[in-house]
């Protein structure tokens, strides 16, 4: 996968490195401002409310 | 002679070989955007809150001008609406530069972002009954990490527009989630009548995990108007947060 992605990215070796660290940064960026805030409602670690009592609303 | 021979071509790859390295590499690929994900989670999300949590600090002391003297701890405050930052709270025991804003709501929009957030359904610092506060154990600026550490004789201060109200460490209960009464104006009773003015703090227990609620209650025992002189303790920290109190 990522040795055909490679051998298809254009120009001379020194260029596709280049390119290689320009995806992988924007695969990090994607990951961090959209895919992980919304998979963090999921994660174990992310409620500190008590309730489900009245009058207590519940919070996630 | 090896010039004469054909070039041998390189030696072509099964696809049982292809499919298993294809599926190789997405399980690495997984398994670095998991551990990416716990950098976000634990590092990242710090750092992020810590920047808005300080802006808020920065937009709230221009609301905390000092107001008119002689003012006196108002009967019922209003009620603010969801997301706004309406104070400070400050814990000494927390760290010695321990001040967050507090914000209405305790939404994942407002812990995950400001921080502290504040139970709708419980009363406003000054009002006699029960203020609710919940923070982040870990993660998003993990703002109640050292509840632990509060004990007996500690204090923890609310600033809002009107002055600083102190509160004194009453009590510590770990509970499971579901045990809203906590939140009572008389914690654990509805049907009693309230008569101490409280404070509640709430965050996870044990860090890392979210089975139960580590509660501490405490106690208001002093309010000062803005304006007039802050308790000595804390003074200092306040003028360098909100640029309230005199030097």
């Amino acid at each position: 996968m990522y040795a055909w992605l490679f051998r298809h990215l254009p120009g001379p070796l020194w260029i596709r490195i280049i390119q290689t660290l320009l995806l992988l940064a924007l695969v990090v960026l994607v990951l961090m401002n959209y895919v992980f805030p919304w998979a963090s409602q999921y994660s174990p670690w992310t409620d500190s409310t008590v309730g489900a009592s009245a009058p207590i609303p519940l919070t996630d | 002679m090896a010039r004469n021979q054909p070039r041998r071509a390189a030696p072509r790859r099964g696809v049982i070989s292809i499919l298993v390295g294809g599926v190789g590499e997405i399980l690495l690929t997984l398994g670095v955007v998991l551990l990416l994900f716990v950098v976000w989670q634990l590092w990242w999300t710090n750092l992020e809150a810590s920047n808005t949590q300080n802006s808020a600090l920065k937009a709230i002391s221009q609301d905390f001008k000092p107001a008119t003297e002689g003012a006196k701890e108002p009967e019922a405050p209003k009620h603010p609406i969801e997301g706004k930052v309406w104070g400070v709270l400050y814990v000494p025991a927390f760290g010695d530069a321990f001040a967050k804003p507090i914000a209405q709501g305790v939404g994942m929009d407002v812990l995950d972002t400001v921080g502290v957030g504040h139970y709708p359904t419980t009363q406003m610092p000054g009002e006699v009954g029960n203020v609710g506060l919940a923070g982040h154990r870990q993660t998003h600026g993990q703002v109640f990490w050292d509840m632990d550490k509060l004990s007996e004789g500690d204090k923890a201060y609310i600033q809002t527009a009107d002055g600083l109200y102190t509160y004194t460490y009453r009590s510590t209960q770990i509970v499971a989630p579901d045990r809203g009464d906590v939140l009572f104006p008389v914690p654990g009773d509805a049907a009693a009548k309230p008569t101490d003015k409280l404070l509640t703090l709430t965050t996870c227990h044990p860090p890392f995990t979210t089975d139960l609620r580590m509660v501490v209650h405490l106690e208001q025992t002093a309010f000062t108007p803005t304006g007039k002189a802050f308790p000595a303790e804390i003074r200092d920290l306040v003028k360098r947060t909100t640029g309230v109190g005199k030097d």
